[in-house]
């Protein structure tokens, strides 16, 4: 009867409990005003990568580096190379001098007398493996087992004595091939495995959830070999007789074993164990705290009638009320809309002194508006337009519909809080059983959009089901109403979509002839004369304020654009695509709701960005399960 | 159902508490209005939900008859027919006694009669209802079987929706219990019209189709080898049940995809040496074994993963290595553990019943590790207390352990160096000696084949083996009835009679009695026959002990030789006998029972020109042992009857034997050419 518990999940944490995830969603519902900055660097890395591709010259090496990252990738999405970069050979400069290496640092031999232990040497990899790798794997083949095949491998601390094979020390540990022993930081071996020789590969897997280590041989599992590992550990090879020769794989070919099957596993489990946290009494608490999320999240967003629908199903209430929640809707629709003239008349009509008391926000908007005069958009310039007739409804003419942007980069890539949020889907199962019961499924399929969609995005379905006491038959025979026939309700989408296709008509015709102000002779005086308006403002505020840099720029932006005979096609023409629309939307959307002293942000962004920011504080915290727990798995 | 009715008024007599309620819903079923009816049984499926009180009630008061008479009438509205199978599948949900009574009521052919309404929801209702009986163990399975057109219609039922999917898998996977039903489900298509589901949308649907092809797969060649060739979304089947063992899929499934793929590979239709095998099912069955599994899917895992390694060494060493089996199976007989006792009754009773089954589980997985590789012996022997594991499973009260014990006993009986060390020091023998006693057939048959092994020569338990007056029970085992038992009797025997002194060798003659020996001779089972050529073999080696038997037994044994001889016999039964006859050679007095036979010269003298060498090998070291030159010969002589080896020489070269040597010195195979040239210098000594 546990609810499930998809977005706010409470995660294990494994050092130092930071935060755990009851107070976690209170903290985010009662804490008004409270400012999380997350971001993250998930992109970075292909980047670097296809920069690399083009530095370097062999075309083998090249596909295999690409091979390389692009395993290491889908091996260890939760690495941030950046910060803890992953091993890829190992080290010319952490090595005993017995040791030769060749082959882009991969192959090892050993180049000593060999005479006795004392003679043995080891090589460690150029980077420690990563806590947030989780789950960690690499391979070694033995190309020649030399004179006596003493092979070791395994793992070492940084500055363990590389004179010794792998295990022999403090902070260090290995499988031996000659006698099939572990060892661990002892001269002692333990039997462990079969002894290993030429041809043989041997993997070597890391566990950083639980801090164990098992090694493979030729693609089968020889079972946990060390537990109570150390973090920031090497992958490290030893040798000792002359001939021997390995090969390492850190992800440069594919491995023996099927890791990435061991990976789901690990998955599975860190999912369940989120899934099925106990949170005991406090049933009732955990179902009104993630209503008012939908609902506050829906309410934000000014999906007046989704909302509404929302909270008579879960009788919920809605703090703002309705009128002031259409007021903002429409607001936010002219701006998306580019007709940011109105908007600002509405805004100081609906709200005054709003933004006389926000003259930066005041600024950026007439900013804004300029802007959109040049595209045509704005309703100052567009009454002067022949074709289309000023109508409350529908937006015709060219960009002010917004291009559409695949929903497949689901990267949380929040830049402060101007991106937006859209929620695809919510489905919202209410399982009401007669008896005592109360089951709650929450399933929210976030998706992020850089697109100003708002209106349409949100299809808000949620059906209630009431059933009787008669699990019996349910479990068996009636599928609990869950069916096709059950009540499904599609709430405040239609009236959108149709001003949208209203609108799709009139694209097509209308790109191909962009022109200054919509082409109109009387707009483009219009906007001259707004320019000056808002060059005067600008000093105005300057004076007031002092010199303020963004303002300088983003005049100079706006100005720059009338100085190309092809706006839209300038170095500063990305200002007329309707994308930048969303990010002054979303900050006077936040400052109406701040000065109605609600919160600027929807509590679900907050919980959001605060879960994004605890995984990745579990990674700088050595917590090997962030990996498995990563907020993108739960959102689709 | 008269039955039924006959039995009620009884029992309510007894139970006088009944009460009036469960009276009132059964009356009303009784009501003279349709929607009355209707009303009652819809009222009745709300009172016996999850109330098994309730729904004892009802059956006592006969409701099931009268539920049955409206779900078949076809006045019935469809609404009603439905409520009543409802009703029904819902009281089918109680205990097994519940299930009994509606079995004995005729459930099963009305609702398989309901099957052919064309109602889906009817149709669903009484499938769910045949289910919920059908999985039941007070079932009796061939009820299924009865009507030839049931599985047909079943099979169409098929396509009709999820739910009839799901229960008529899951009839169909556990009514298939014999090679019958495995061809009868399959010449019906069942492979055909089940694999599609394989990968429906519904895990349930999913899960019991896979179950339904582990129970079709097991031991059926036919089945198997047509499952490797089937195609499921353009993919073969083994790659389906490979990424249904994929690690984060629920460990049922994985467990139950691992079964197919083992019956599969058994049944010949996959290599063992198959990646699907090797490195995806063994790793898997492995994985179940853990301790992180349920103790039922440990069992399940251990007995299937055994099944799947026992003929085949490579995946045997590889299991051996792979996470710690060996050790991991050590684990299996700690239950109950002392934690559990003290702390928590209810686990303490889990543990209990799932005790002896993980007993015998790592038994026989053990068993099946050991069977082939000496290094794997090792292991097993090395594990903590492994030894006295199984010297206290052999006498364990459950007749599944003392089986798989024994099992596991036998497997590593066959290495050297175990029966000259853990066995010797762990005096197996002594509870091995005890289960023989009085043993049911199946463990007496792995039991003596221990015996077997433990009774080879180089055995120290040999000797304290033979004071325990073992040779009667062994001679009582060649009486036995089982072909098995028979061999093991006799080849116990022969292994004792190894090198043995002839104390003993007078004391095997004796116990089992010429007769009994020469009935061996003549048993129908081939591998008697042979074991008792061999005992016979054994018995007739070193000169005096020849002399002595064949003074005794000679003419019998050279009658049984002669019958052999003559039979139809396999060439490795012939040259056995043809060594027997050699051995006779050797002796001093024994010999002339050969001299004097032409006959049997005859005979030699034939196969020594037999197109199989080993045979010419066999007759060839005959001749050669009855011209040989002996040092004692006079002494003999002096004695009585026989001749010296002059005499002898002469007569075989009269017989011609010397120009058939003479041929053989230039046979092809060395063997042969070097016996035959030995042969013939004892003529020019």
């Amino acid at each position: 009867t546990n609810p499930r518990l998809c977005l706010t999940a409470p995660i294990e944490f494994g050092v130092g409990h930071v935060v755990d995830g009851t107070s976690l969603v209170s903290a985010v519902c009662t804490a008004q005003g409270f400012v999380f900055n997350y971001s993250t660097h998930t992109s970075l890395l292909s980047a670097d990568i296809s920069a690399l591709l083009l530095l370097t010259g062999d075309p083998a090496f090249n596909y295999q580096e690409h091979e390389l990252n692009e395993r290491l990738k889908r091996l260890y999405p939760a690495v941030n190379e950046e910060e803890t970069p992953l091993p890829r050979s190992w080290s010319p400069k952490d090595k005993y001098s017995y040791i030769g290496l060749s082959q882009n640092n991969l192959r090892v031999h050993y180049k000593g007398h060999g005479k006795n232990h004392k003679d043995a040497a080891s090589v460690r990899a150029t980077h420690p493996i990563p806590a947030a790798c989780g789950i960690y794997y690499f391979e070694v083949k033995i190309v020649s087992k030399g004179r006596d095949g003493y092979m070791g491998i395994g793992l070492s601390a940084q500055g363990v004595n590389m004179n010794r094979l792998p295990g022999w020390d403090k902070h260090s540990y290995g499988y031996h091939g000659d006698d099939g022993h572990s060892f661990c930081s002892s001269g002692t071996g333990q039997p462990y495995g079969p002894t290993f020789t030429t041809g043989d590969v041997i993997g070597c897997c890391v566990n950083l959830i639980n801090n164990t280590c098992f090694y493979t041989k030729n693609g089968h599992s020889l079972g946990v070999a060390f537990t109570d590992l150390p973090p920031n550990l090497y992958p490290t090879v030893g040798l000792q007789t002359p001939g021997e020769i390995v090969d390492a794989n850190f992800g440069q070919q594919p491995f023996v074993f099927d890791i990435e099957d061991y990976m789901s596993e690990w998955r599975a489990k860190i999912h369940s164990m989120i899934a099925r946290f106990p949170i005991g009494e406090r049933l009732g608490d955990w179902q009104s705290v993630l209503q008012n999320m939908v609902s506050s999240y829906l309410v934000h967003h000014g999906y007046c009638a989704t909302a509404m629908a929302f909270s008579r199903a879960t009788e919920t209430m809605i703090q703002e009320d309705q009128t002031s929640i259409k007021n903002r809707q429409r607001i936010q629709k002219l701006v998306l809309a580019g007709r940011v003239g109105e908007a600002i008349d509405a805004t100081q009509q609906l709200y005054p002194g709003l933004l006389e008391h926000n003259p930066n926000l005041l600024f950026m908007l007439k900013c804004r508006q300029f802007v959109e005069m040049v595209n045509g958009t704005d309703s100052e310039v567009r009454c002067f337009s022949v074709h289309s007739p000023k109508s409350q409804d529908s937006y015709p003419g060219s960009p002010n519909l917004s291009p559409r942007h695949g929903a497949t980069n689901a990267h949380v890539h929040n830049t402060g809080n101007t991106d937006t949020l859209h929620t695809n889907i919510f489905e919202y199962a209410m399982h009401a059983s007669k008896a005592k019961h109360i089951k709650l499924n929450l399933f929210t399929n976030v998706v992020y959009l850089h697109s100003p969609e708002t209106s349409s995005a949100v299809d808000c379905v949620f059906w209630c089901v009431d059933s009787d006491s008669e699990m019996e038959i349910e479990a068996e025979h009636y599928s609990n109403g869950v069916t096709e026939s059950s009540t499904r309700i599609m709430n405040g989408t239609y009236k959108h979509q149709e001003i949208l296709q209203a609108d799709d008509s009139s694209v097509d015709d209308s790109c191909s002839s962009r022109q200054l102000c919509g082409g109109n002779q009387a707009a483009t005086e219009r906007m001259i004369q707004f320019g000056r308006e808002l060059q005067a403002l600008s000093e105005q505020l300057c004076r007031q304020y002092g010199k303020n840099a963004t303002h300088k720029k983003m005049l100079q932006d706006a100005f720059s654009l009338l100085a190309y005979s092809d706006p839209w096609n300038c170095p500063v023409g990305q200002q007329l695509d309707p994308m930048q629309r969303e990010a002054i939307c979303s900050a006077l959307n936040s400052a109406i709701l701040e000065s109605q002293n609600l919160p600027k942000q929807p509590p679900l962004m907050l919980a959001l960005g605060q879960a994004t920011e605890c995984v990745q504080l579990m990674a700088r915290v050595r917590s090997g399960s962030c990996s498995f727990a990563r907020v993108d798995n739960f959102l689709h | 159902m008269m039955a039924c009715l006959l039995e009620a008024p009884l029992r309510i007599s007894v139970l006088s508490e009944v009460t009036a309620t469960s009276r009132h819903y059964v009356d009303r079923l009784f009501d003279p209005d349709p929607q009355n009816v209707l009303q009652g049984v819809i009222d009745m499926k709300n009172a016996v939900i999850g109330n098994n009180r309730q729904k004892a009630n009802l059956i006592v008061l006969g409701a099931v008859p009268r539920l049955l008479y409206l779900l078949q009438q076809s006045s019935s509205s469809l609404e009603l027919r439905t409520e009543c199978a409802v009703v029904l599948g819902s009281l089918a949900m109680g205990t097994e006694n519940n299930i009994k009574s509606l079995v004995d009521c005729h459930i099963i052919p009305a609702l398989l009669q309901g099957l052919l309404c064309s109602d889906l929801i009817f149709i669903e209702a009484c499938l769910r209802c045949l289910r919920t009986v059908f999985i039941s163990p007070v079932t009796p399975v061939q009820l299924l079987y009865t009507d030839p057109t049931v599985i047909p219609h079943l099979m169409s039922l098929l396509s009709r929706s999820q739910h009839t999917q799901e229960y008529i898998t899951q009839i169909f996977a556990h009514c298939c219990k014999t090679p019958e039903h495995q061809t009868v489900l399959f010449n019906h298509g069942a492979i055909q019209n089940i694999a599609p589901l394989l990968i429906s949308p519904s895990f349930k649907v999913r899960m019991q189709a896979l179950k339904c092809f582990s129970v079709l797969a097991y031991e059926n060649a036919q089945v198997s080898m047509t499952l490797v060739n089937v195609l499921v979304d353009g993919e073969q089947l083994s790659q389906v049940f490979v990424r249904m063992m994929q690690r984060d899929k629920p460990i049922e499934m994985q467990l139950t995809a691992a079964k197919c793929l083992t019956y599969m590979c058994r049944a010949g239709a996959i290599r063992t040496d198959d990646n699907c095998i090797v490195l995806k099912t063994l790793p898997c069955l492995v994985r179940m074994c853990s301790k992180e599994r349920l103790l039922e899917e440990r069992v399940e895992g251990a007995e299937t993963l055994a099944y799947l390694m026992e003929p085949d060494i490579e995946l045997q060493r590889i299991a051996s290595v792979t996470d710690h089996l060996v050790s991991m199976l050590a684990d299996y007989f700690k239950y109950p553990s002392s934690v559990s006792a003290i702390t928590d009754i209810k686990r303490l009773d889990h543990d209990l019943k799932h005790a002896h089954e993980l007993r015998q589980a790592a038994f026989k997985l053990y068993a099946s590790l050991g069977s082939n590789d000496e290094d794997i012996r090792k292991k097993i022997t090395e594990t903590e207390n492994m030894m006295d594991r199984i010297v206290s499973g052999l006498s364990e009260s459950s007749i599944k352990v003392r089986l798989a014990a024994v099992r596991c006993l036998h497997s590593l009986s066959r290495s050297v160096q175990q029966l000259r060390t853990s066995f010797h020091d762990h005096a197996v023998w002594k509870p091995l000696m005890k289960l023989l006693q009085n043993a049911p057939d199946e463990v007496l048959v792995m039991a003596s084949s221990t015996l077997c092994n433990l009774l080879l020569e180089f055995s120290p338990s040999k000797e304290p083996i033979l004071e325990s007056g073992v040779i009667e029970l062994l001679c009582s085992l060649t009486q036995s009835d089982s072909p098995a038992l028979r061999v093991n009797g006799i080849w116990a025997l022969m292994n004792m009679a190894f090198q043995a002194d002839q104390k003993v060798k007078v004391e095997i003659v004796r116990a089992l009695g010429t007769e009994q020996l020469f009935r061996l001779l003549s048993d129908p089972d081939t591998n008697v026959l042979m074991k008792t050529l061999g005992l016979l073999r054994n018995l007739l080696s070193t000169r005096p002990h020849i002399d002595q038997v064949m003074s005794s037994h000679g003419k019998q044994i050279m009658q049984a030789v002669t019958l052999i001889l003559e039979g139809e016999h396999s060439i490795e039964v012939k040259e056995q006998t043809l060594c027997i006859l050699a051995n006779i050679a050797d002796g001093n007095t024994a010999k002339e029972l050969i001299m004097t036979n032409d006959d049997m010269l005859q005979k030699i003298k034939y196969y020594m020109g037999h197109s199989n060498v080993k045979l010419q090998l066999a007759a060839t070291f005959c001749i050669s042992n009855l011209i040989w030159n002996e040092e004692d010969g006079e002494e003999l002589r002096t004695r009585g009857s026989c001749g010296g080896s002059q005499e002898r020489q002469d007569k075989l070269r009269d017989m011609g034997f010397v120009d058939i040597l003479h041929k053989l010195t230039q046979a092809s195979d060395p063997n042969l050419c070097d016996r035959a040239k030995t042969a013939m210098q004892q003529y020019l000594a």
